[in-house]
């Protein structure tokens, strides 16, 4: 575990190190905010309310969707697939440690520097700039708070997943960039899940993608209440779990048949 | 040689070069729909929660949206200088480029295009023939010409401020994150201006003009005649702008030290 636990720091290091690279990036989330803010303004007009969110609710969706994208978000995709196409991943292989759970870990250590030193502040910059309600209910910021460490690892099982996927594809770039795109768009980033038709809704539910933005930023602007908030968590809960399937099933495989070209 | 058939010739290197990957290069496209398919996607979603945005129709969003993929398509087909620092300021590239007997700017086009960006465009007349046949417009014989002529411009307003930006990198080589943060600020081109408040819209318009490449020309087509004067204007605006980044470019490509080595 102590292993773990010093990769989790060293990479958290490495992030403050290069810290300045991130307040342009506080700036360009904001950006895509104001773009989301304008554009629900204009659709709301007079409406006090659509599907049960005021527009105050919607303007801190967006903002704490956002947000929240830069603690989940992070590249061990990628990275993943370069080791896996330089060769390194065999020396990976042989060191003492899981190289998944490494990678997992690691991905924590940014998503911990990138909530300190971008979600935060960003949140209180956009709160300055547009009308955001925080809540001051206690159990909604600890629910949130449970809500956004569970989409860190749905959202990091699916990078590990689409990671692992090189290893038959041997180039994936084009599909690390179509999941960006679908989970962007299926786990309710740009906009929730309650507005889609229901059809579409009722497909999306059994993905696991909602669980990354939609729940955890309805959790916060409590756009659910009561039951719906422990819905959410266990549907959360319930796919880290399932996910971890595919997983393993994936690795073993291609444990077995891995390929080192050079090295 | 002439820059046509320099032109020419890259082109079809380029081609050759990619066609051997065919797998991969199907993949991008792919991607690329998906990407475009997603604001799609949003624009219908909204519409189905509310029948006018400021005055705009679901159709003539779509429509703006349509056309706003086909000049940002060109561009991005060949205007690829997003790292422009990264890749020849600070790795000295720059150095090889300035041997050439070509203009600088356009020997770092030729060698940066991506063809494959292209596809764009035919993504973006099928929306606009689609919402166009919704809206029930019709086309004067010398429509299809001024739409050649409003896309030309708003690719070369795209052009202008992405080269404008590409020349600070002679002056100074730090590390900037402008410019995906000007490509964000260009998504606000995609959507009709009146819906920003007057400071937005007034950037849009004569600063960081983006508005010139989706909805001041497409209001053209959708007979806003309120919008004529500004879409009229797109040529000249896309001539400006492109016109400053060239000089701009110019200049400082007689600031150029190298990296040295």
């Amino acid at each position: 575990m102590g292993k773990y636990l010093e990769m989790i720091r060293i990479r958290f290091l490495m992030m403050l190190a290069y810290r300045t690279n991130y307040y342009s990036g506080i700036l360009i989330y904001s950006i895509n905010i104001g773009a989301y803010y304008f554009l629900w303004s204009a659709i709301y007009g007079d409406k006090p309310s659509i599907q049960h969110l005021s527009i105050v609710q919607m303007t801190t969706y967006i903002a704490v969707a956002w947000m929240a994208r830069a603690f989940y978000f992070n590249n061990i995709d990628r990275e993943i697939a370069l080791e896996i196409k330089e060769g390194k991943v065999a020396i990976e292989m042989i060191r003492p440690y899981n190289y998944l759970s490494m990678k997992m870990m690691q991905g924590l250590g940014e998503g911990i520097f990138r909530i300190l030193f971008f979600s935060v502040p960003g949140m209180v910059i956009v709160y300055f700039i547009f009308p955001i309600q925080f809540t001051s209910h206690p159990a909604t910021w600890l629910y949130f708070l449970v809500s956004i460490i569970l989409s860190f690892v749905i959202n990091t099982q699916i990078n590990l997943l689409t990671g692992i996927a090189t290893f038959f594809l041997f180039n994936n770039d084009g599909l690390i960039r179509a999941k960006r795109v679908v989970i962007d768009l299926f786990s309710g980033l740009i906009l929730p899940i309650s507005f889609f038709p229901g059809w579409a809704q009722s497909i999306m539910g059994y993905l696991p993608f909602q669980g990354i933005s939609y729940i955890p930023s309805m959790i916060f602007t409590e756009g659910f209440q009561g039951s719906g908030v422990i819905h959410g968590l266990l549907n959360q809960a319930l796919w880290c779990v399932v996910l971890f399937i595919p997983i393993q099933v994936l690795w073993a495989t291609a444990k077995r048949q891995l390929i080192v070209q050079g090295g | 040689m002439s820059y046509f058939s320099i032109f020419f010739q890259y082109a079809g290197q380029y081609l050759k070069t990619r066609l051997t990957y065919r797998a991969d290069m199907a993949v991008e496209i792919f991607s690329d729909l998906l990407f475009q398919a997603v604001n799609l996607i949003f624009i219908l979603v909204v519409f189905g929660h509310t029948s006018l945005l400021k005055g705009w129709s679901k159709d003539e969003m779509v429509f703006i949206y349509g056309f706003f993929l086909v000049p940002f398509a060109i561009f991005g087909a060949f205007f690829n200088i997003w790292d422009f620092t990264d890749r020849y300021i600070v790795k000295g590239e720059m150095d090889r480029i300035l041997t050439r007997p070509i203009h600088s700017l356009f020997q770092i086009i030729l060698e940066r295009m991506e063809l494959e960006s292209l596809f764009g465009v035919v993504t973006g007349l099928a929306i606009m023939f689609y919402a166009g046949n919704n809206l029930g417009l019709s086309l004067h014989w010398y429509d299809p010409f001024i739409f050649l002529i409003l896309v030309a411009g708003g690719a070369l307003v795209y052009a202008g401020i992405f080269v404008t930006l590409a020349s600070i990198g002679f002056w100074s080589d730090s590390r900037t994150d402008i410019m995906p943060m000007m490509y964000n600020i260009g998504n606000y081109g995609r959507y009709p201006v009146d819906i920003y408040n007057r400071i937005i819209r007034y950037v849009l318009t004569w600063i960081l003009p983006f508005a010139f490449v989706g909805v001041y020309p497409a209001a053209y087509f959708l007979g806003r005649e309120e919008w004529y004067i500004y879409a009229f204007i797109t040529p000249l605006i896309g001539v400006i702008f492109f016109a400053i980044s060239v000089f701009l470019w110019n200049i400082g490509v007689t600031k150029y030290r190298g990296a040295g080595n």
